[in-house]
């Protein structure tokens, strides 16, 4: 019944379309390349250089190794020294700093006598992640800072050396130890930019055949919902291949992001989210009237791929409602998956959870788009 | 009906709904094979909600029917194999070349020898040397027979031609309407929406349409005289305030002008032979009873219909 001739037919036509149409083309390519230098450069979730006032009550040996570790830092852009409070809360709230690091008067005497002094960071909190990776590096630099002018000099006992040091916080930062954002980010954006792509695409691809009244002419030709569906397809399952080729070289010689894993496992992961997005485009295309309404329900699948699927904040850290929504979307198990193969050195076996839940999304939307994709107009 | 031809569409009760409105209201037709049946009916009438529902293209929400031997409920596929449908809009690819058009749909049908069948219809179309042009620079009236072309590809027994000349000049319908005829000489059914009057009168049958409900059908010939219209044609001096004053008469139901002479029909005879016979004896005009023709008629039921917008009554009383 099925007719590899009329696939083929469909295949033709849309490969001429899509030819024709330079545009649409031009975006499929080359937005993506824009994104990944925007994004992979732009968003820092460990940001540095971050506007720092330091508020000093007292001097001393260690407040000046403090001062110099601070300045050093490139967390801190160190932006002045104040001694009145009033002054330093007025710099954080006005926004001159991020940070106010305030050394309490008797600090000198009271680290020499071991009293375990306590610094106090006043942080603008607005943006928590901003801080996150700057807090913790403060009290990296105040323990070397005591350390190192306390050298030779009347050191508090080795064995005290845990209640002294409350600031000694060790970060471990695994998979990534250099805390770069763009090795998180990008295998992340191919995920995101894949799935904007695909879905956008498809669905406005079908729609502008019911819109210029073409799909009349197609659903009176005896063609079978299928060969329309896989012919208009796999043009862009191809285009995916594109974005991916650029994407994982750019990844690659741009942001040294890594790619330790299973190839193989790649390969079949990216297809099955491929074919995913794709048919949620052609869902999407089968409610819509027009192509209005199919970019509006394309931008609103697009937001859950970024904001609950672990892109932009750790999936662990959501409240279990939104992590249950989270694992309806598609973009999350490849982010898994893309992540596990580029950067944790992954293969098949690692993957298997995330394919079978992509699987069961697929089979879950193709068989909706079947059931909405009538051959009829009604 | 007398000796009609085994029917290749036979619709009964065909239903549909969108929101609480019958687009289409239990409508009965039979199309006989190989004759040209003219739809007729004001625009939003169901003509097309009709059409589609015949080829498979609409499930009926209520109602049955044959459309070339085949359930148009269950068999929608097998009809498409036979029936070229030519929508009412331009519904080729605009993007893509005259040639890559009739190649898709003759690939869409699974044709034997493609190449040589679009080849060929190149040349009928005399496309052959503007054959790489894109379908979307074509003039209203080429594109209409590129369309036209397209739907033959296939050689269909049924032929479904949705306001075809809607937007095409004069010409080029006196040649569409050629082509037409000769396709129905070949063997070809034929079923044809318009709202012209010219194109009407060229059909072996009509169905007029109003409100999803058929008013009338049957032979074009017969028309009139189903409808027991009655009419006079008047010559005058003064045509346009003769009109005037016998558009105001209770016993005549349409005043058609037809170039320097008036048309004066009504369907009760007596009262309008006496109305004649009086204005004839004030010397106003010459009156001379016809035969009523198509052109009367639907005049007549467009008026009707027209005036009987609230009620639904089949056929208008003309007031």
């Amino acid at each position: 019944m099925i007719s590899p001739a009329r696939f083929i037919a469909v295949l033709v036509k849309e490969f001429i379309q899509m030819r024709r149409d330079h545009v649409t083309f031009a975006m499929m390519i080359g937005l993506p390349i824009v994104q990944l230098f925007l994004f992979g450069f732009a968003i820092n979730s460990d940001p540095r250089n971050l506007p720092t006032l330091l508020e000093l009550n007292d001097d001393g040996p260690i407040v000046r190794a403090i001062v110099s570790g601070l300045k050093t830092s490139d967390y801190y852009n160190f932006v002045g020294i104040e001694t009145d409070p009033a002054k330093s809360a007025l710099a954080l709230r006005d926004g001159t700093a991020n940070f106010v690091v305030v050394i309490p008067s008797n600090f000198e005497r009271d680290v020499l006598r071991g009293r375990s002094p306590e610094i106090l960071i006043d942080a603008d909190a607005a943006d928590p992640t901003a801080l996150g990776g700057a807090v913790a590096a403060l009290s990296g630099i105040v323990n070397i800072a005591v350390d190192q002018s306390m050298q030779g000099a009347a050191r508090p006992m080795p064995s005290q050396a845990g209640p002294t040091q409350p600031f000694s916080i060790v970060v471990h930062r695994e998979y990534n130890p250099e805390g770069k954002t763009a090795t998180n980010i990008v295998p992340g954006l191919l995920a995101v930019i894949l799935s904007m792509t695909m879905v956008l695409i498809t669905a406005v691809a079908i729609v502008r055949e019911r819109e210029k009244g073409t799909m009349e002419t197609l659903i009176a030709s005896p063609v079978r919902p299928i060969e329309v569906m896989t012919g208009k397809i796999i043009p862009y399952i191809l285009v995916g291949y594109v974005q991916t080729i650029v994407f994982l070289v750019a990844a690659r010689l741009i942001f040294g992001v890594p790619f330790d894993g299973d190839p193989f496992a790649f390969f079949l992961g990216f297809n099955l989210y491929i074919v995913v997005n794709l048919a949620l485009g052609f869902l999407i295309s089968t409610v819509t009237r027009n192509q209005m309404q199919a970019m509006q329900i394309s931008f609103f699948t697009i937001l859950p791929s970024i904001l609950l699927s672990g892109f932009m904040f750790p999936f662990a850290g959501m409240p279990a409602w939104a992590q249950t929504l989270g694992t309806a979307v598609p973009a999350t198990h490849f982010l898994r998956i893309v992540r596990k193969i580029m950067l944790k050195g992954a293969g098949l076996p690692e993957i298997t959870g995330d394919m079978l839940a992509l699987g069961i999304i697929m089979v879950v939307i193709v068989t909706l788009a079947m059931l909405r994709y009538r051959q009829t107009l009604d | 009906m007398t000796d009609a031809p085994a029917p290749a569409i036979s619709v009964r009760g065909l239903t549909k709904i969108y929101g609480d409105r019958a687009v289409v209201d239990h409508l009965d037709m039979d199309v006989p094979a190989g004759t040209i049946y003219g739809f007729l009916g004001p625009n939003g009438s169901g003509k097309t909600t009709t059409i589609r529902m015949m080829c498979g293209l609409l499930v009926p929400d209520d109602g049955e029917g044959s459309c070339l031997g085949y359930d148009i409920r269950t068999q929608s596929l097998n009809i498409k194999e036979h029936v070229g449908y030519m929508t009412q809009k331009f519904s080729l690819y605009e993007d893509l070349t005259i040639r890559e058009n009739l190649d898709f749909m003759a690939r869409m049908y699974r044709l034997k020898g493609r190449r040589k069948k679009v080849d060929l219809a190149l040349e009928d179309l005399g496309l052959v040397d503007r054959q790489n042009q894109l379908a979307g620079t074509l003039s209203g009236g080429w594109k209409q027979r590129l369309a036209l072309a397209a739907c033959l590809l296939h050689e269909p027994r049924l032929l479904l031609l949705d306001e075809p000349t809607a937007g095409v000049d004069p010409k080029a319908r006196r040649d569409f309407w050629d082509e037409i005829r000769q396709l129905a000489a070949s063997g070809v059914t034929i079923l044809v929406s318009t709202h012209y009057m010219d194109e009407a009168i060229q059909c072996d049958y009509i169905a007029y349409i109003a409100y999803g409900k058929k008013l009338i059908s049957g032979r074009s010939a017969e028309i009139p005289d189903m409808i027991g219209l009655h009419t006079f044609r008047v010559e005058a001096s003064d045509l346009t305030a003769l009109e005037k004053v016998l558009r105001e008469e209770p016993d005549v139901a349409q005043v058609a002008r037809f170039g320097s002479v008036l048309h004066v029909s009504g369907t009760d005879l007596p009262a309008l032979k006496a109305l004649a016979k009086r204005y004839q004896n004030e010397g106003r005009g010459r009156w001379q009873e016809k035969p009523s023709e198509l052109e009367e008629a639907f005049i007549y039921l467009m008026t009707g219909v027209r005036d009987n917008f609230a009620e639904s009554s089949p056929e208008g009383d003309g007031n």
